[in-house]
């Protein structure tokens, strides 16, 4: 069964569960840092005006991240 | 015997910030260590005395200060370092901040909290146990926890962790004595048994290995040794002296790369490690009891940053301020004027009185005394009204959502959006603005932040700005300062417009590249304290721009009063200057006083008006400027037209930085071509835009 989908097609209000980093280098260790790592919850809270960055709760933080960072974190439902 | 400084990894020329000296073998030197936001400056401020700046955003404080707190009798000295998230290393400074703890001589280590989001911030906690064990977990913000109705179990995360945990508000100066107590508790007995971070075992097998060879240090610091040992690609060769070392070294590295294939793979399992363990200590420790507490924050920030209301308020938010600071700064400053043209009056008959020659009292009064008049009353009153609004802003969180707002904007542009955040600070000094571009990692968007920060109007600026607003473009319909606000406000777009205009021309040209990764963490609105607000911001502000303009205006206001009526020949050196740019400056819509004021105005842009004011006093029939009416009857007189308003003030948002800025960036980009580039920047900038509007509004007259 695949289910797995990108961070940024996350709907707000919903929350998945990590399964998969496919960044590397530097942004792999950021989103590392903030908790970001094999099965962490990660709800979608907020769209900025342009509807990029989005805001997500990670692990009781808010933290906006850009499309282009969002869509390398594969999600399971 | 291996002795300490061998035992150093990476060059640790970083550390020469964070060079502290003991002055009595008795002090000691406390680390203030945490992610960001947490609220360590408040925790340093309340400990030592001294005023950082603290707001409510990820980044405020970027480099390091220090200050003394007695307790007991007992000195200790404290020092703040920036938040950072890991001490893995990403940028410069959180490499700097890492051998700070790792191998500045330091004493102990404070490691603050955030009690609302404790999890993340054990994760932190627990490497920085992995380089020494006298750590005190500062769990700070327990009065929003509490709010949020989050529990924790202080006495289970002190087992756990083994190391004392002390919980502060630290806003409130709760709890900081017991930090204080439980700091010297620490020292005079230190943790035996503090959380020891452990990986699979693999990994452990390797770290104990290597951590043989270094059994005179102790345990904590030999299995830190042994594991950044095992991070590094190569073997350093610092390390060769020891016997056998490489060859276990080679052995164990060729294990782990059978086991873990990329280096990737086995950072992975190090931070995976890291943060499952906190996690695990986390959900012992924690217990949330409302679920829905941040309904109130969503709210806000639906509307703050919702896709039809969030850019339409920032704007409104903005023009308000401006509008309150035009009205605000306008009775006060009429006040001051003739305050200052009263005393001066009178500075001229005590000077007379006590028998000094004319020329000397016409060069203390006309010269100096005038000069710094002007600046207390024109420039004073809106800067005293401005900073507190804007610190309000700031305290309440609204900075963050700023740069939420506008990073899509930053991105096209090929930059970064904690870009906003540099500009705000931009607003209050560019050279803090340029300091602040350190929030910034890759270093390509950090200089493209450095490069264009003068952009914004600093406050040597804005109050320019707003004379000459209220100068040319009041009117006289009750809506007036409404208009002026608006014009503020249109200045400023324009500014920021300008940012990201070269921003985007710099990411096609020198400083091509791709935009990189973004995370900011946007923090929950808070409460300003707006009495501290009130005195900070007006005292510092006020002390400040007094001292500043007594420091730079009364020598300038010397140098010029000597330019404008020393005559050579039959001019004035002033009007040999200004003649002699007259015609270039007439290309561009100025005149060479103009352009003469902005150039003597290096040093600080707050003298500007006051160079123009005198140079064409000197000239012209007039006698006295002191208020804004008289001042415009100067301008008028001298061939001022709204034309030339406006290019002075596009001329006044678009030159070189002021000479402090220049330095700041000479040292923050180690480069004196780049202080350069940045001075022609936005002179280029200016000159091209006066040159437009000047040629256009010649169509037309
Ligand atoms: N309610 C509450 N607010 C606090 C407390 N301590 C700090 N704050 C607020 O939290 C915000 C951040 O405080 P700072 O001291 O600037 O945080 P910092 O850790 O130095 O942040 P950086 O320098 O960005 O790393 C400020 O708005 C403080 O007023 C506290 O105990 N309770
Ligand atoms: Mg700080």
């Amino acid at each position: 069964m695949n289910l797995e989908f990108p961070l940024s097609q996350l709907p707000v209000g919903q929350s998945a569960t990590v399964c998969q980093l496919q960044t590397s280098g530097s942004m792999r260790r950021r989103l590392q840092d903030l908790g970001i790592i094999h099965g962490t919850k990660i709800e979608c809270v907020l769209k900025s005006p342009a509807g990029d960055p989005v805001a997500y709760r990670i692990r009781g933080a808010l933290i906006a991240l850009r499309k282009s960072d969002s869509k390398t974190i594969l999600m399971n439902p | 015997m291996i002795t300490a400084p061998l035992l150093q990894l990476n060059n640790t020329s970083a550390l020469e910030d964070y060079n502290i000296k003991k002055e009595h073998p008795t002090d000691c030197i406390i680390a203030l260590a945490g992610n960001p936001n947490v609220g360590k400056s408040t925790v340093f401020n309340a400990l030592t005395g001294m005023h950082q700046h603290t707001g409510n955003w990820p980044g405020k404080t970027v480099t390091n200060a220090r200050g003394i707190c007695s307790h007991h009798g007992k000195k200790y000295i404290l020092v703040d370092i920036p938040g950072t998230y890991s001490l893995l290393s990403h940028s410069k400074e959180e490499e700097a901040a890492r051998d700070f703890l790792c191998y500045g001589n330091i004493d102990a280590v404070i490691a603050v909290c955030d009690a609302t989001c404790l999890e993340r911030n054990l994760n932190l906690v627990l490497q920085i146990l992995e380089i020494t064990p006298k750590v005190v977990v500062c769990i700070n913000l327990m009065d929003e926890a509490k709010k949020k109705k989050i529990d924790i179990d202080q006495e289970k995360l002190s087992t756990l962790l083994g190391v004392p945990v002390v919980t502060t508000s630290a806003k409130r100066k709760a709890g900081l004595t017991k930090l204080m107590d439980t700091v010297e508790q620490l020292l005079s007995s230190p943790p035996t048994r503090a959380y020891c971070v452990t990986y699979p075992q693999p990994i452990e097998s390797a770290i104990s290995s290597l951590a043989t060879y270094f059994q005179e240090e102790n345990k904590t610091t030999a299995r830190r040794t042994a594991k950044q040992l095992l991070e590094q690609n190569e073997f350093p060769k610092e390390f060769s002296q020891i016997e056998n070392l490489e060859n276990t070294w080679n052995h164990e590295k060729e294990l782990l790369n059978e086991q873990y294939q990329t280096k990737e793979a086995f950072q992975d399992v190090i931070v995976s490690s890291l943060v499952k363990q906190a996690e695990k200590i986390g959900k012992a420790v924690l217990h949330f009891g409302n679920e829905a507490y941040e309904t109130r924050d969503r709210k806000i920030d639906r509307l703050l940053t919702g896709k039809l209301t969030g850019i339409p308020l920032m704007l409104l938010l903005f023009a308000g301020i401006f509008w309150l600071t035009i009205t605000g700064a306008n009775y006060p400053s009429q006040m001051l004027s003739q305050l200052f043209t009263f005393l001066e009056k009178l500075f001229y008959a005590g000077c007379v009185h006590i028998g000094l020659p004319t020329w000397v009292c016409e060069m203390l009064c006309s010269g100096i005394f005038r000069v710094v008049g002007w600046i207390v009353s024109v420039m004073l009153p809106p800067m005293a009204i401005f900073f507190p609004l804007f610190t309000l802003l700031e305290d309440l969180g609204y900075l963050p959502r700023i740069a939420f707002n506008m990073d899509k904007a930053f991105q096209s542009c090929k930059a970064c959006g904690k870009q906003a955040l540099t500009m705000c600070m931009g607003f209050g000094c560019n050279a803090a603005g340029v300091v602040g571009c350190r929030i910034i990692d890759s270093p390509r968007e950090r200089l493209i932040a450095v490069l264009t920060n003068s952009f914004v109007p600093c406050n040597g600026r804005f109050p320019t700005l707003i004379a000459l607003i209220t100068i040319f473009f009041a009117g006289s319909s009750p809506y007036s300062s409404l208009w002026q606000a608006l014009y503020l406000t249109l200045a400023v777009a324009l500014g920021v417009l300008m940012t990201f205009l070269v921003s985007r021309f710099l990411s096609k040209t020198i400083l091509r590249g791709h935009p990189s990764s973004f995370a900011l963490e946007l923090p929950p609105y808070r409460k300003p304290n707006i009495g501290k607000i009130l005195i900070r911001s007006v005292f510092d502000r006020t002390l400040y721009v007094l001292g500043r303009a007594l420091a730079v205006a009364a020598p300038a206001g010397l140098v010029l009063w000597l330019c404008a009526n020393v005559q050579i020949g039959s001019q004035t050196i002033l009007t040999y200057i200004s003649q002699f740019l007259n015609p270039f400056a007439g290309w561009v819509g100025l005149d060479g006083v103009i352009l003469t004021a902005f150039l003597l105005g290096l040093p600080a842009n707050e003298i500007v008006v006051p160079i123009m004011l005198m140079a064409y006093l000197s000239k012209g029939s007039l006698e006295e400027a002191s208020s804004l009416l008289q001042m415009k009857a100067v301008f008028l007189e001298n061939g001022w037209t709204q034309i030339t308003a406006i290019c002075t003030m596009v001329f006044c948002l678009f030159h070189w930085p002021c000479s402090t800025t220049l330095l700041t960036i000479k040292k923050e980009t180690k480069s004196s071509k780049w202080m350069i580039v940045s001075a022609l920047l936005p002179a280029l900038v200016g000159l091209i835009l006066c040159f437009l509007i000047h040629s256009v509004s010649r169509l037309f007259y």
